[in-house]
């Protein structure tokens, strides 16, 4: 019991790493596009509670926030309203395989090997924040000081991406009828009436 | 007690996955974006663990700009998806060959 309380940080690490590793997993491996949309955002999810362990609040909400709240739920939409036949798009799935698990499982030895564990597990944990430190609060601190200028330049790259994503996917049918306002306030009474002079008909019943 | 090894561990983790995932579904373009999005991940996560233990807050910037560039790549490249597939009514990169490449 005093292990597991001792240890209670690594313990949620191992958890949550674990669960988004797995995910990872299915994500790449699972037949149905649907599914691996749905495995991407638990892999978001437990990588967004690894993140709270390493005291990275705001970032985690943010993962949160964009990827499962955003960017996720348009893949879905996307994956649904493409009509995907799984079939034809998986062959070649098993004629990769091996040169796909042998080239990540070498990247994989280098990078862990680059790593050292052993070494920077020694490398000191810096002291624990302040009573009332707020991750939120530090980050905005550099974000509108250190650094403004990408912090706007993030803000464009946004409004560029919108532009171009609705220029992409708008197209206009033809045929269908919609409304022009600009023709519809420029319009001149010329145009829509004309006048005609034309002589009396009298009443109707009377002299003729 | 967590140490900086462990998050690379993780990281690395993530990113050979994904490198996996690019080379097992070479045909299907929306599982190749999910890879490239957990490449992106894997990165995020070496800034934080980094931001941790340097104890810098410098790293959870940067992972707020990759993050909006993944946005902003993501909507993009479903926009093309999209298009590609009203003009083609296919997404098999097999047979997206016009430009000879």
């Amino acid at each position: 019991m005093e292990l597991i309380v001792n240890n209670i940080e690594l313990i949620a690490f191992y958890l949550f790493a674990g669960i988004a590793t797995a995910a990872a997993l299915a994500v790449i491996t699972v037949r149905n596009p649907v599914y691996a949309v749905l495995f991407l955002v638990l892999t978001f999810f437990s990588t967004a509670c690894v993140w709270l362990l390493a005291r990275a609040e705001f970032l985690a909400i943010v993962l949160v926030l964009v990827y499962v709240g955003a960017v996720m739920v348009l893949f879905l939409f996307v994956v649904m309203m493409l009509d995907v036949r799984t079939d034809k798009v998986r062959e070649g799935f098993i004629r990769f395989l091996p040169v796909g698990v042998l080239v990540a499982t070498a990247m994989l030895v280098q990078m862990i090997m680059m790593i050292g564990v052993q070494r920077l597990a020694t490398l000191p944990l810096p002291a624990e924040v302040p009573e009332g430190y707020s991750s939120t609060e530090a980050v905005g601190m550099a974000l509108f000081t250190d650094y403004i200028l990408p912090f706007e330049i993030a803000a464009l790259i946004l409004t560029v991406a919108i532009i171009a994503a609705i220029a992409l996917t708008l197209r206009r049918r033809p045929g269908t009828k919609h409304q022009d306002v600009g023709d519809q306030v420029r319009v001149d009474p010329a145009s829509r009436l004309r006048m005609v002079s034309m002589r009396s008909e009298g009443k109707p019943g009377g002299k003729p | 007690m967590i140490t900086l090894g462990h998050f690379l561990v993780f990281g690395a983790l993530l990113f050979s996955i994904a490198v996996a995932g690019i080379f097992l579904n070479r045909k299907n373009v929306i599982i190749l974006l999910m890879s490239i999005e957990l490449l992106l991940l894997a990165v995020n996560v070496n800034f934080v663990g980094f931001s941790r233990f340097l104890d810098n807050i410098d790293g959870q910037v940067f992972v707020f700009f990759i993050m909006t560039v993944a946005a902003a790549e993501a909507a993009i490249g479903l926009a093309i998806l999209v298009v590609l597939f009203r003009n083609r009514a296919t997404i098999n990169v097999a047979e997206l060959d016009d430009m000879k490449g």
